[in-house]
């Protein structure tokens, strides 16, 4: 039924990045530029305690210390930080505290984008919040949540009002120092989600976020960060958007997720940043650290991920698995077309006994794209009996793209189990005259095969996602073949 | 008339292989196109279906008096040709219903008729798939992904009942199926031949059309018809070779 969907998606859509537009919004920014006192500007409006300061002080002083990495399959002229704007919000004085208090306007764009905040017409299950340029405009159903104990807000909001959590976790998954994008975040996140499910509880419904970039020259840097506690359960989305720019746009975030004894997080992304035009121009540099922390004995946090946006993406959603018996999975579709390059794939630590993970990843490559799989599987001494499973295949559009598989294995265990298989396919000229034969028309056809090759990972992701992502994988490969 | 080729020249990778091929057939009738290997049957089929790469340097396919040379594969195939293949492909990871409805709508879209929901092509599909043994099973795997030989050419036959073409051409059908099969697959041709609807059957042996009788049969050779005649032909054909034949026909 899927290719249907994508068909009837792919025809409501009329065009080929739907969410390029941008609103008309009254904003307000930092100065242009980064400084200690670009820092401080970003704290005094959040509100936030001198720790929080103090943090994101030390965090500045470091990425001065820093360089930026050039090991990533990935070219692109150099960043000028100095002549960006690290924090943009809509002039709407006051944090609204209710949705009817949000500027209408910016209701108004999350409609447009099919993300409709009010309560009502949400898909029942969903909790929303949204994150335009560097604030959090609503969140949803924060009093159902609540009921359950479960803690969703943005994180600007946690820092206040939840300062225990966020100090005893912050960081603690993703080091300060971790590396120059993180760093950077570190320094001048912000908005994002905060997340917190006590013991042994399921959260009630899926809880998602959705990052809208609109300001033009501005950086966004979200910081989301989970902590499911023992026992409990709780799957998390995020989407995101952009509008159509010329210019890029720098898209650094930090994601840490903490499972305790017995939990289990599923965390899947469906990014759709505008992926610049057919000539390259423009888009959203993504330079983005994921990390979960399989913490206690019998934890599980499973990343699923579509990446079909972006000018660059660079990005490697890991698993540090702590505790014994703890189970990390990532499963993984990325799509380049045009002029995209993406540089992705994930780390699997395994410290703890009995540790398992699984690294399913799909990648496809269209026009003069390239697509790298990169990937760590590491097995510590201590880390008796690690299973690993990992498969890599790469789907090829035309002759001008390029796919590469990278993996690094570093076992120091005797008894771990690693297995490794890979493989790299074209669609074949036979494949699409059949279905031509049988009437589905080439862009139909070359959807439905993409959204067959990635099948195994669809089925990963929340039945609402599915749908959308679905629909993505064949916007996204328009005009890659004939 | 149906399907009205005249003097049909088609050129793949440079190299010509239909070399003036002329046939008319009409609606209700079934026509065999035999031949030796290399003598141009799959490329006639191709031809037909518009695939790319066969190049018509000079004739023309009229259907139902309309002129296919500079249509598209998938408009031929929402104007109702369809082609079984000798070689059905396989689709990883695309369900074989999913494959089915997602045709089905294509083509329905494509002449302007609304389109089947899930259940409606479920049902549709079920009717059809019962005498042909076509299992639940196998619809919910992938298109053809690790299906025997017998399998791909039974749910090729399953697709033209479902899309209920006008004009059916079968390329090699019986290649590669024990009687059983064979039997099966004949069964389902022969319930689909209807007043309305023509088929060309493309074949090596005469034995598929001991179950599928032709009202004509006509013999391929390097590029060309050359001998026509009625079903009896394939006996003959049979009997004396195709050498002989085509020498007796020079």
């Amino acid at each position: 039924m899927a290719a249907v969907e994508t068909r009837e998606k792919i025809a409501a859509l009329g065009e080929k990045y739907k969410y390029g537009f941008t609103t008309d919004i009254e904003m307000e920014r930092a100065p242009r530029g980064l400084s200690e006192n670009t820092v401080r500007f970003i704290s005094a409006k959040k509100g936030e305690p001198e720790w929080m300061l103090e943090w994101r002080l030390s965090a500045y002083r470091r990425w001065r210390e820093m360089t930026e990495p050039n090991w990533a399959r990935v070219h692109y002229p150099k960043i000028d930080y100095e002549n960006a704007y690290y924090y943009a919000a809509p002039k709407t004085g006051a944090t609204p505290k209710s949705l009817d208090e949000v500027d209408p306007k910016l209701l108004e764009t999350y409609e447009k984008l099919g993300i409709p905040l009010h309560e009502q017409k949400l898909l029942a299950g969903v909790a929303v919040d949204a994150v335009f340029d560097s604030v959090s405009v609503a969140t949803t159903f924060k009093e159902k949540l609540g009921e359950a104990g479960v803690i969703f807000c943005p994180i600007s909001e946690a820092i206040r009002n939840h300062p225990e959590l966020v100090r005893k976790y912050l960081g603690s998954v993703v080091p300060v120092s971790d590396n120059f994008f993180a760093t950077l975040n570190s320094a001048v996140f912000s908005d994002g989600s905060f997340v917190y499910v006590p013991k042994d509880v399921r959260c009630p419904m899926e809880l998602s976020t959705y990052f809208r970039i609109n300001a033009s020259e501005t950086g966004q840097f979200e910081r989301t960060l989970i902590i499911a506690d023992e026992g409990a359960y709780v799957s998390y989305l995020e989407g995101c958007t952009a509008p159509k720019r010329d210019e890029n746009q720098l898209h650094a975030a930090v994601v840490e997720l903490v499972a305790l004894e017995g939990a289990e997080i599923k965390y899947s992304t469906v990014q759709n940043w505008y992926p610049g035009d057919e000539e390259g121009k423009g888009g959203i540099y993504n330079f983005v650290t994921k990390r979960g922390d399989c913490r206690g004995n019998r934890s599980k946090i499973s990343w699923t991920q579509v990446e079909t946006g972006s000018a660059i993406t660079w990005k490697y959603p890991s698993c540090i698995l702590r505790g014994d018996d703890s189970v990390g999975e990532f499963y993984s579709i990325a799509i380049a077309n045009h002029f995209q390059q993406a540089d992705t794939g994930t780390k699997m630590h395994h410290l703890g006994k009995n540790t398992r993970s699984r690294i399913i990843s799909k990648g496809i490559s269209a026009g003069r794209a390239q697509n790298t799989y990169r990937g760590l599987v590491s097995v510590h001494p201590r880390a008796a009996n690690a299973r690993n499973y990992t498969q890599c295949d790469s789907l090829l559009i035309g002759g001008e793209c390029g796919a590469h598989t990278i993996p690094y294995i570093e076992s120091r265990n005797k008894s771990a189990r690693i297995e490794h298989e890979a493989t790299t396919s074209k669609i074949a000229e036979d494949q699409l005259f059949y279905c031509l034969q049988r009437g589905i028309p080439q862009e139909e056809a070359v959807a439905l095969i993409v959204n067959g090759f990635c099948r195994e990972v669809l089925q990963q992701l929340p039945m609402e996602f599915a749908v959308e992502a679905q629909k993505l994988v064949g916007i996204s490969l328009e005009g890659s073949v004939g | 008339m149906m399907l009205e080729i005249k003097n049909l020249h088609v050129t793949v990778d440079g190299k010509e292989i239909l070399k003036g091929l002329s046939l008319s057939v009409n609606a209700g009738e079934m026509h065999a196109i035999m031949g030796p290997n290399g003598s141009g049957k799959s490329t006639l089929s191709y031809a037909l279906a518009g695939r790319d790469g066969y190049e018509i340097t000079n004739g023309r396919i009229l259907y139902n008096g309309e002129d296919l040379t500079a249509m598209k594969p998938e408009e031929r195939a929402a104007k109702g040709i369809f082609l079984a293949m000798q070689y059905p492909v396989e689709i990883p990871g695309v369900t074989t219903m999913n494959f089915l409805k997602t045709a089905l709508n294509a083509q329905r879209r494509a002449r302007g008729e609304s389109e089947y929901d899930a259940v409606t092509v479920l049902k549709r599909v079920r009717e059809k798939a019962g005498l042909l043994k076509v299992s639940e099973e196998m619809l919910k795997r992938a298109l053809n992904v690790g299906f025997s030989g017998g399998e791909k050419k039974r749910l090729e036959i399953l697709q033209m009942a479902l899309f209920e073409p006008s004009l059916a051409i079968l390329d090699e059908t019986d290649s590669g199926l024990d009687i059983d099969a064979l039997k099966l697959v004949a069964e389902g041709v022969n319930a689909l031949r209807s007043p309305e609807r023509a088929m060309l059957v493309i074949t090596h042996y005469q034995r598929l059309l001991d179950y599928v009788v032709p009202d004509r049969v006509h013999v391929l050779s390097a590029g060309r018809i050359v001998r026509e005649g009625g079903k009896e032909l394939a006996k003959e054909l049979e009997a004396k070779g195709y050498e002989q034949i085509v020498k007796d026909a020079a």
